[in-house]
């Protein structure tokens, strides 16, 4: 197995008291999508800068292509960046934008000018060269910060959420882009984001951040499927995420009872015992919803609810329940079929869910 | 409707106004009577007639053309030197210093406006002159064995000029580095960029309305200066303005004194438009920026 382009061993890095970054190691095989996933201020950007050199660690070592960074300016390390607002450089035509690496590497003028028009090209901006910056459109100035980093043919390519300034449809669309990109060129991308769904569409792994560390760290079915920690269940993709105690235990399941007195079951993840306080999460998907006990799979506990509101969104459409007995809020995912498309709201109906497909964890202390 | 026009006129002529009639009264009618002033000759007492003759004396006199020159030549070194000191101030006020600690460099550099310009040249007099502050420490540190006489000199008058001009030239260079987007020097940086890189390619192709604009109200505020080549330069100072000075008041030729006028005049306009041409920016822009 070829070496990990991007090794990080026990980073740390503390600003007054707190750790912005807490002992993170990981690595990034090559070629590889990697996208970090937390919320503002989890400590993504700064783990980005210096994975750019812009910051030093406290401790710990980051080794890019085998080489280990301590000490190495931004300006000498294998490593580009796209920055969140793009930092074009609005002085400069798009062609003198991606020559301008290749400029400090004192690179001729004839190959300069070869090498940006190819790259330009490659990211279908042919004929673009001459253009001032602020004549491009968003989607474009995103293709011209990648081109201009990778002309440069950077071992790491570093994304600092260059889709997060951009509308929804050009972010959807550029998404696909960045995909097939990164397919295109084989450079290895590490890619941060607060965009579960950017995390989860463009990677190979995830790394989902909270307070300086990993909470989980794999691929993005892993993270859907399996997570390992309330936090993780709660952060990618929609859930719905109930508070009680274990009231039983059976097997790999439990049962708990809220306390406004709901009974659910669900799978234990770790170990927890009669009496814990949980956290109980379920996915929209997970869930089936029926008119009557009949359109309810066999062998699974009944809930009745009311309809409180239909969201509709096309293939996303989902509904909101009242579970009948606490009035506690429960979302599913309608089905594409149709078949309740003339669901009205206060309509009584009845849902369950497969406990194995549910996941409880214990709860977390300032939860 | 045209009622309403009307209106909107009339208060915008009444706004307009003060401006235009100080513009009007202070500055175009004594121009214009300054240019007919210059294009005349006194033939006898009470008797003039129209001609280039003020024009021709100053081309004629070599001492006249000298100083002339002499003024615009020290003025671009004066103005210069504000530029290379201001710069680093600048960048430290804009990009180094943090929040507050930007705004108190900021007013460190404007105290010495405070006090009028004839006290702050004064107290230059004080430190350099011979029996001064400065030649005594000299004496004192046995870098020279008797006190020197650090008045009257070019560099004398240089150091005054930048003195005087700094914070003009501070104030349009501030606003335009803070306006310089830092993760423009990030990416310069990432790039493969080292320090005079992002210097050439960036911060300064930024910065130049900012730079434009500094350096032409520097220079024009140098060029037109009396006071302070007159008293740090002495007798030596040779500064056009004084010129001027003297065509005015001490020989009473109003004819010469406003040819002089008119001539400063074309001269800092063809300098300016000159430097606007050579640094490739456009007045419009620049002004924008002061």
């Amino acid at each position: 197995m070829s070496t990990p382009d991007l090794v990080a061993d026990s980073v740390v890095k503390r600003f007054a008291d707190h750790a912005a970054v807490d002992s993170l190691s990981f690595s990034v095989a090559r070629g590889s999508f990697f996208s970090i996933l937390g919320p503002s201020g989890c400590g993504k950007t700064t783990l980005l800068r210096m994975i750019a050199g812009f910051i030093a660690p406290d401790s710990g070592d980051i080794a890019i292509g085998g080489n280990s960074m301590r000490g190495v300016a931004p300006n000498r390390r294998p490593v580009n960046m796209v920055f969140q607002q793009l930092a074009l450089f609005p002085m400069m035509s798009v062609g003198e934008n991606v020559a301008f690496g290749l400029a400090r590497r004192g690179i001729g003028r004839a190959e300069r000018l070869k090498r940006s028009l190819a790259m330009l090209e490659r990211v279908g901006l042919a004929g673009a060269a001459g253009k001032r910056v602020d004549e491009l459109s968003g989607g474009q100035r995103q293709r011209v910060a990648i081109a201009r980093s990778l002309v440069l043919e950077p071992t790491l390519l570093l994304l600092d959420e260059p889709l997060g300034a951009l509308d929804l449809k050009l972010r959807e669309h550029m998404k696909i882009e960045l995909k097939q990109l990164q397919a295109a060129f084989g450079t290895t991308f590490v890619y941060i984001t607060h965009d579960q769904s950017e995390a989860l569409v463009l990677s190979d792994h995830v790394g989902v951040m909270s307070r300086g560390r990993f909470e989980q760290l794999g691929t993005p079915q892993d993270l859907y499927y399996r997570p390992q920690s309330p936090f993780v269940a709660g952060f990618v993709g929609a859930n719905n995420r109930i508070v009680g105690r274990t009231t039983r235990t059976d097997g790999t399941l439990a049962e708990i009872t809220s306390a406004d007195g709901w009974v659910v079951h669900a799978l234990k993840s770790g170990t927890i015992a009669v009496g814990d306080a949980v956290e109980v999460f379920v996915r929209p998907e997970v869930a089936t919803l029926a008119r009557s006990a009949d359109g309810l799979p066999a062998g699974q506990p009944r809930h009745a609810g009311e309809v409180e509101s239909v969201l509709f969104d096309g293939a996303n459409s989902a509904v909101l329940l009242l579970e009948a007995a606490t009035r506690r809020e429960f979302r599913i995912a309608l089905p594409q079929t149709g078949q309740f498309s003339d669901l009205k709201p206060r309509e009584k109906v009845l849902f369950s869910f497969d406990p194995n497909r549910a996941v409880c964890f214990a709860a977390r202390a300032d939860a | 409707m045209r009622d309403a026009r009307w209106h909107a006129r009339l208060t915008l002529g009444l706004l307009l106004a003060p401006a235009l009639i100080w513009l009007g009264a202070l500055i175009v009618l004594p121009h214009v009577d300054l240019a007919l002033l210059s294009f005349r000759e006194r033939v006898g007492p009470r008797q003039y007639q129209p001609s280039f003759a003020q024009y021709r004396t100053f081309f004629g006199e070599p001492l006249y053309w000298h100083v002339f020159l002499r003024t615009a030549v020290m003025s671009v070194i004066a103005t210069f030197l504000t530029l290379l000191l201001a710069f680093p101030v600048a960048w430290i006020i804009a990009k180094l210093a943090r929040g507050r600690a930007g705004s108190l460099l900021f007013i460190v550099c404007l105290i010495p406006f405070w006090v009028s310009e004839t006290v702050r040249t004064l107290g230059w007099m004080i430190l350099l002159r011979e029996s001064g502050v400065l030649p005594a420490l000299l004496v004192k540190l046995h870098v020279t064995s008797m006190p020197v006489e650090l008045l009257y000199r070019d560099s004398t008058i240089l150091v005054g000029l930048v003195y005087t001009s700094l914070l003009f030239m501070l104030v349009p260079l501030v606003s335009s580095l803070e306006s310089l987007d830092n993760s423009l020097i990030e990416a310069a940086y990432d790039l493969g960029a080292g320090g005079f890189s992002i210097l050439r390619c960036i911060v300064i192709p930024h910065a130049a309305p900012g730079i434009t604009a500094g350096c032409i109200v520097v220079f024009m505020l140098t060029l037109g200066n009396y006071l302070t080549p007159t008293l740090l330069g002495g007798k030596n100072s040779q500064w056009f303005t004084e010129q001027i000075y003297t065509q005015f008041i001490t020989r009473f030729n109003w004819e010469q004194g406003a040819a002089f006028g008119f001539l400063l005049l074309a001269l800092s306009t063809a300098i300016v438009v000159i430097g606007l041409r050579a640094s490739g920016q456009r007045f419009g822009d620049v002004m924008q920026r002061t």
